[in-house]
């Protein structure tokens, strides 16, 4: 058993926002370093605007293609309340990389539920590790929106069992057939992505230093 | 191009369960194949239309695409029809004789279990099809699995003159995992005798068939008894043993690596004489079953009584790890391992939505203004959404195409307080073809007092957007005849002056004609026609802002619905001797936004205005 060790990663997020890609990705990913893999999803109703968790597990003999609430090394957040929905589902130590857009669901805009003032203040409180960032600015930056899948796969790139550069060749390969022009907005998407998450982890590193 | 239709022999893939069984059934050497889209298994038909030498069709509805797969088995050619659990509801009459009758090219029916419910109305157990058609039933575990017994199933097919059920789960369907493809066996099909006379189902025929039916089963049980897709997994930790089959399997194995298991691919008939040499392997026996306990009541009523399942596991639901292991570690009277560290956080709930401009708010607006004076009868679709805030403008939904039949129930037992209620039937263009025309008919036939609302968006919108016989194209998006709505429902007897084509964001007009309509007590339809915002026939207009100093913060806007539309800022008017007064301003966002001109109609002080001027034509 202790051979088989199992990279668990939960992306989570909203219809619509590219979860489902970015697990694609990583998976494709982890096959190209050899790994058995599968990926999960919810999708159905969840297309519409509802709530979107794609599960990836990876390693050497997948058996089940869901990630036991506990055990999950990382969680991908597209979206900053989503992020606090899923925390559960980490294993302690686990990492929670967060983009901190806050997406308002009719329901709350309506006036029948409350978005959380600070989901992030929430998940440190219950002592989760988390690096938030503003994914959604850095892709502005760069002039797409859609780059946010980029960026939060590289601001998890460091913490794969595998090099970054892998994930990189598997975003940046899908373009370099299709769109070329994409090949370079997206290396620097990654490697903003990457910067994003080290930035984060330097501060907290300081933080525990100062306690 | 999908990259499984490309794949040479002897490529690994990541495939889903769909993209697997399509890749299998294609390599099967199947002629035809047939489906109508249904969650989770649409994605095996829009996947099969990819691959090359074989035919593939949406039908109108599951009975429909198991007639053209069975014509197209009994004249010789291997035939593959799919569809959700519910499909099989209504496929289930072709199907009983079907099976009576047998195959000449094999035959597999894919019914994909929602177990867990992201995406159904109910959830069933399709097994149970097995023991009552008398059939086969294999059930993958993963998309490898997939791949190889739909593969498997045309042979037992063929071999034991069957159709056989391949039982999925939503955790086939939509989990990828790596799959070895190999390569296409290009059958030959002979075409339908004409002399045969085997499938004249008179009663005598079908009275000869029977014992035939009862012996074939005999000869399946030894089958299932020595199949190579029974296999036990011997473990070291003999304090319990498993019996699963599908998904469960996973999360077993997941859960108890040691244990030994027996794996169950070929599910019925049920190998209880292999279960029971098992059973006497290990100290006790679970049964772990999604989702009823039909192998365990099966091994129980053989005399296998010292077993476990459903009394230790839940009848609904998946049996994933963290609902597998403490109910085992109880059993052994073991204390569980702690599972999660992190608390439990629930920020708000985030129910799927109607899409920004979705022509169905319209509807559900309008609606929403008349709520206190109508009853309304809902179907399967997006617009079962209308149930939810803030139109709350839906009161039933059960089946598909149950809406019109289901308000003529309601229009025959009203009672002295609902005596005025006006009836309204609602449902979408793909079911009001799936199997809702019967329930229109059926209103005019015995003069019932409904008004249908036909909500043509031109799309089967909840399942990502088929076409259908409505839409004018087909599967592979080739033209083909379109129904004409209007001719359509005056040809089953609605009075032409009762049918009306409206433009649903047109608010005023679809008002006035819903209280119209009505107001006369006779069948009458509405058809609304906007295509569906993720239709290709959807064209997007120049978005819309909200002018904050003309905003009076009414809210009319936001009971629209649009996901576009949100509360900028609230205000709370406090009065002495009335309730408060919340005003609600709003704002648009215009990514979203794509101009459809509703909440503008909704706007009393015309505070919604252009974001960019508009181009006059």
């Amino acid at each position: 058993m202790s051979d088989n060790l199992i990279t668990n990663i939960l992306v989570c997020g909203t219809g619509g926002q590219g979860v489902m890609t970015a697990a694609e990705i990583l998976a494709q990913g982890a096959i190209a370093k050899g790994y058995d893999c599968k990926k999960s999803e919810v999708a159905g109703m969840a297309q519409r605007g509802g709530v979107v968790t794609s599960h990836v597990r990876f390693g050497k003999k997948v058996w089940s293609p869901v990630i036991t609430p506990g055990t999950a090394d990382i969680l991908v957040a597209f979206e900053v309340a989503e992020g606090a929905r899923w925390a559960d589902m980490l294993r302690p130590g686990g990492i929670a990389m967060v983009n901190t857009i806050r997406l308002v669901p009719p329901v709350v805009s309506s006036g029948l539920f409350k978005y959380p003032e600070d989901p992030v203040a929430t998940m440190r409180a219950a002592g989760v590790t988390v690096y938030d960032f503003d994914a959604g600015a850095i892709a502005r930056s760069l002039g797409d929106l859609r780059l946010i899948n980029t960026i939060m796969l590289g601001a998890i790139a460091d913490f794969l069992p595998f090099p970054a550069s892998d994930l990189e060749e598997q975003i940046v390969g899908r373009f370099r057939t299709r769109k070329p022009a994409m090949v370079e907005v997206n290396q620097k998407a990654f490697e903003l992505g990457r910067e994003a998450a080290r930035a984060q982890a330097e501060g907290s590193r300081k933080l525990a230093a100062n306690q | 191009m999908s990259a499984a239709v490309q794949a040479k022999a002897a490529s690994r893939l990541l495939l889903s369960g769909n993209e697997a069984i399509a890749r299998g059934v294609w390599e099967a050497g199947v002629k035809v194949a047939a489906a109508y889209p249904g969650t989770p298994s649409t994605e095996m038909l829009e996947q099969i239309a990819l691959y090359p030498d074989l035919y593939a069709e949406w039908s109108v509805n599951e009975k429909v695409s198991l007639e053209v797969a069975i014509g197209a088995s009994m004249s010789g050619a291997r035939a593959f029809c799919a569809m959700k659990h519910v499909g099989m509801n209504v496929a289930s009459d072709a199907f009983m004789t079907q099976t009576l009758a047998g195959v000449v090219g094999g035959l597999v029916i894919a019914i994909a279990d929602d177990v867990g419910l992201s995406s159904s109305q109910n959830e069933q157990d399709s097994r149970f099809w097995g023991r009552f058609a008398h059939v086969p039933v294999l059930e993958p575990a993963d998309s490898q699995e997939a791949f190889d017994m739909v593969k498997a199933a045309f042979d037992i097919s063929e071999q034991y003159n069957t159709p056989v059920l391949l039982r999925l789960t939503t955790r086939i369907c939509h989990v990828k995992a790596l799959v070895t493809v190999g390569e296409r066996n290009n059958r030959a099909t002979t075409g339908f005798d004409i002399t045969a006379k085997r499938w004249v189902m008179t009663p005598n025929n079908a009275k000869a068939m029977l014992p035939k039916q009862i012996a074939r089963e005999d000869e399946l049980r030894k089958a299932a008894e020595a199949s190579v897709l029974n296999v036990i997994d011997a473990g070291t930790d003999k304090r319990v043993g498993f019996v699963t089959s599908g998904p469960a399997f996973m999360h077993v194995r997941e859960s108890f690596p040691d244990a030994p298991v027996f794996k169950m691919g070929f599910t019925y008939p049920v190998p209880v004489q292999a279960i029971k040499a098992f059973r006497a392997t290990v100290d006790h026996l679970i049964v772990v079953e999604e989702t009823e306990p039909l192998v365990e009541n099966e091994l129980k009523a053989a005399g296998l009584q010292d077993i476990h399942g459903k009394d230790l596991l839940p009848r609904l639901g998946e049996l994933t790890p963290n609902i597998l292991i403490p109910a085992v570690f109880k059993f052994r009277g073991e204390e569980p391992p702690a599972t999660t560290t992190y608390p439990k956080y629930e920020p708000f709930p985030r129910p799927p939505t109607m899409c920004p401009a979705c022509p169905h708010m319209g509807v559900y607006y309008t609606l929403s203004r008349l709520r206190k004076r109508v009853q309304i009868s809902g179907d399967i679709g997006c617009y079962t959404l209308g149930a939810g805030s803030p139109w709350n403008a839906l009161d039933t939904t059960i089946s598909m195409g149950a809406s019109m039949g289901i308000a003529l129930g309601m229009d025959k037992a009203r009672s002295e307080e609902t005596k005025d209620k006006a009836i309204v039937s609602v449902i979408g263009d793909s079911t009001f073809l799936h199997m809702g025309m019967q329930g229109l008919l059926d209103i005019v036939y015995n003069r019932g007092n409904v008004t249908t609302l036909l909500l043509d968006n031109r799309t089967t919108g909840m399942t990502g957007g088929q076409n259908h016989a409505g839409t004018g194209k087909g599967l592979h998006g080739e033209d083909t005849p379109r129904v004409d709505f209007a001719q359509l429902v005056e040809a089953l007897g609605v009075k032409a002056e009762r049918i009306h084509k409206v433009d649903p964001y047109k608010l005023p007009v679809l008002f006035k004609l819903i209280r119209q309509e009505i107001d006369i007590h006779e069948p009458s339809v509405i058809i609304t026609d906007r295509p569906c915002v993720l239709s290709e026939f959807y064209g997007k207009l120049t978005p819309y802002l909200v002018v904050d100093n003309d905003c009076t913060g009414c809210g009319n806007c936001i009971n629209v619905g649009c996901p576009a539309i949100s509360v900028k800022k609230t205000e709370v008017i406090k009065r002495d001797a009335a309730p408060d007064i919340v005003k609600k301003y709003t704002t648009i966002d215009t990514a979203m936004c794509t101009g459809c001109h509703m909440c503008v109609e909704s706007c009393g002080p015309k505070a919604i205005v252009p974001a960019q001027p508009v181009a006059v034509d």
